[in-house]
């Protein structure tokens, strides 16, 4: 084969099967963008059609205001938004705040029993909760904290995946610079607060994006600790939606009710993209 | 592991680890000992009384034949999502690397799926294969294939497995990905300048540079076939139809929460602890010496 042949081959090759990847990817969100924008009886139809059709206003503010209908009486979609947005962002920046200075104490202080605390941080890495999910929820009813916004987060924040990113980015950071700081008479806080912190950014920002998208994509922690229905996230929200059988399933408002709940975290994963790939792939290897 | 310059003071650490001990400490060392406490108890059909009986309740789960077909059964689920999540991912990686137009547009749509919840993504696939109003399940009755996850229990099982591997392409994706860019040109230039063709160059050179990667996310996959695919699972299937998709994490759920059998759950959870801890050890000890061949 020469040259000019190769090179041919190898143009429309990996197009072919990247426009494959890409229709795998983007079908089922298609399927349910559509299925969002028409009417009960036309997503009844067989086949469904596979364009959009008129009543995408209709049914998001039906979703956006009233919420599904059936057993489940669901709270409308902006209430559930909301829920997850203080969720998400709760779990977010707390985990943030707290990873960091716990990663500064570790890598910037001699004390006795640092070793200790960083394997009892570390450990935590081990154990997701849903492994341990009905003795963690024993815990938080003796706190009486079900149905809190508290109950839902904190025990979301008990993890050491960015204490952990912190540390290894705070090791990297040269000691000249700790000397420097010294020398000036600044102490550890203002040197924490005018060096480390703005150093951080990038790790900062990619941990923004994995958090985020964690906290907001929780599912069998909310499920389990919130009982009243004004508390529930978009996520739990959607799967209670869909009837179990005996009555039908108002797919319309699922359907656009799902695309509202995945449109925040598909937002910020296009927005900070690059700082989330960059973060991703440097910090889990 | 330690700086070479560092601040002295005495209180001040203590302060800055503070919250994140405290948070550790109630929501993880307590449950945590609460699970291995648990597991060590009975209690009487009417939760009146409580005995301690050792390792009873291990032994009665590892005995338990439903136990034992739910292990199996979560093996299965794994390796199949792993490899129908890593293939692909490979794939595309390889070809992304190739293109240089629309190279964005792939990557940017490709990522897409690592952003939407488990939860979400399982509602997806189930409204497509929804033998009532799906539009693929409508497909493949046309081509003749009786399809029907909520009778089926392998039409379930495969359901479950494309939805959960439709979320971790992108994650493997991107590493996959990270991982071609850190190969040397020259290396590759070099084979094809000795008359090397594509697929040899991938099966000497690409793929044995690629292996630690390959290796981390082998584990990273089965770890999230394991816990993360609950939301998944619940959507979709509820475990049935008759428990055919039923692994182990939805096992301890239904036993604790809705079957309320706190000692058999807690047993399963004290199990499943120790399995997290292989792997994590065995991804910790890759990260220490890379696999290469």
């Amino acid at each position: 084969m020469n040259a000019q042949a190769l090179g041919a081959r190898t143009q429309w090759l990996p197009h072919l099967v990247l426009l494959i990847g890409v229709f795998i990817t983007a079908f089922p969100l298609w399927v349910t963008f559509v299925a969002s924008t028409l009417t009960p009886q036309e997503i009844a139809q067989t086949p469904m059609r596979l364009y959009p059709s008129g009543e995408i206003w209709a049914n998001y503010s039906e979703a956006w205001s009233k919420g599904a209908a059936g057993t489940y009486l669901s709270p409308p979609a902006s209430t559930l938004l909301f829920n997850s947005l203080i969720v998400a962002l709760i779990v977010t920046f707390g985990k943030i705040a707290v990873s960091l200075i716990s990663a500064y104490a570790v890598v910037f202080f001699k004390f006795p029993g640092r070793m200790l605390f960083f394997w009892m941080i570390f450990i935590t890495l081990m154990l997701p909760v849903e492994v341990r999910i009905v003795p963690t929820y024993q815990v938080v009813t003796d706190l009486n904290l079900l149905n809190s916004y508290a109950g839902l987060t904190l025990p979301l924040i008990a993890s050491a995946t960015a204490t952990l990113l912190f540390r290894q980015f705070f090791l990297t950071i040269p000691d000249e610079l700790v000397e420097a700081a010294k020398i000036d008479g600044a102490g550890p806080l203002r040197f924490f607060k005018d060096v480390v912190v703005p150093l951080s950014r990038t790790n900062i920002a990619a941990m923004f994006v994995i958090l985020f998208i964690y906290g907001w994509n929780q599912y069998l922690w909310p499920l389990l600790i919130t009982t009243s229905n004004s508390l529930d996230v978009i996520v739990v929200a959607i799967k209670k939606m869909i009837g179990t059988g005996a009555e039908p399933t108002d797919w319309h408002i699922v359907m656009s009710t799902t695309i509202l709940a995945l449109v925040p975290p598909v937002l910020v994963i296009i927005a900070m993209q690059k700082s989330f790939v960059k973060g991703l792939t440097d910090t889990e290897k | 592991m330690q700086r070479r310059v560092i601040f002295n003071n005495r209180w001040l650490p203590y302060f800055l680890l503070a919250p994140q001990l405290a948070v550790t400490l109630v929501f993880f060392f307590w449950p945590a000992g609460q699970a291995v406490y648990t597991s060590l108890l009975q209690q009487d059909a009417f939760g009146q009384s409580v005995t301690f009986v050792g390792l009873e309740n291990f032994r009665e789960v590892l005995g338990d034949p439903d136990y034992r077909a739910t292990l199996w059964r979560t093996l299965i689920f794994s390796a199949a999502v792993a490899f129908s999540a890593l293939v692909p991912a490979l794939i595309f990686a390889l070809m992304a690397e190739r293109v240089t137009r629309g190279a964005t547009f792939y990557r940017t749509i490709l990522v897409l799926p690592y952003a939407i919840a488990p939860a979400v993504a399982g509602v997806l696939w189930l409204f497509m294969f929804s033998p009532s109003v799906g539009v693929v399940a409508y497909a493949l009755k046309k081509l003749g294939i009786d399809w029907n996850p909520k009778l089926d229990g392998s039409d379930a099982m495969a359901l479950v497995i494309m939805a959960a591997a439709w979320k971790q392409i992108s994650y493997n994706f991107l590493f996959f990905l990270a991982g071609l860019q850190s190969i040397p040109k020259a290396l590759l230039e070099a084979a094809s300048i000795d008359g090397a063709g594509e697929w040899r160059k991938f099966r000497t050179i690409i793929f044995p540079l690629l292996s630690p990667t390959t290796f981390f996310l082998l584990v990273v996959n089965i770890v999230y076939a394991f816990f993360d695919t609950f939301g998944i699972i619940d959507a979709v299937t509820s475990g049935g139809p008759a428990k055919a998709t039923e692994v182990l994490v939805y096992k301890v759920y239904y036993d604790g929460v809705v079957a309320l059998n706190l000692g058999s759950s807690a047993a399963q959870s004290v199990i499943l602890m120790a399995i997290v801890i292989v792997l994590t050890a065995i991804q910790f000890r890759y990260v220490e010496k890379k696999v290469h061949y």
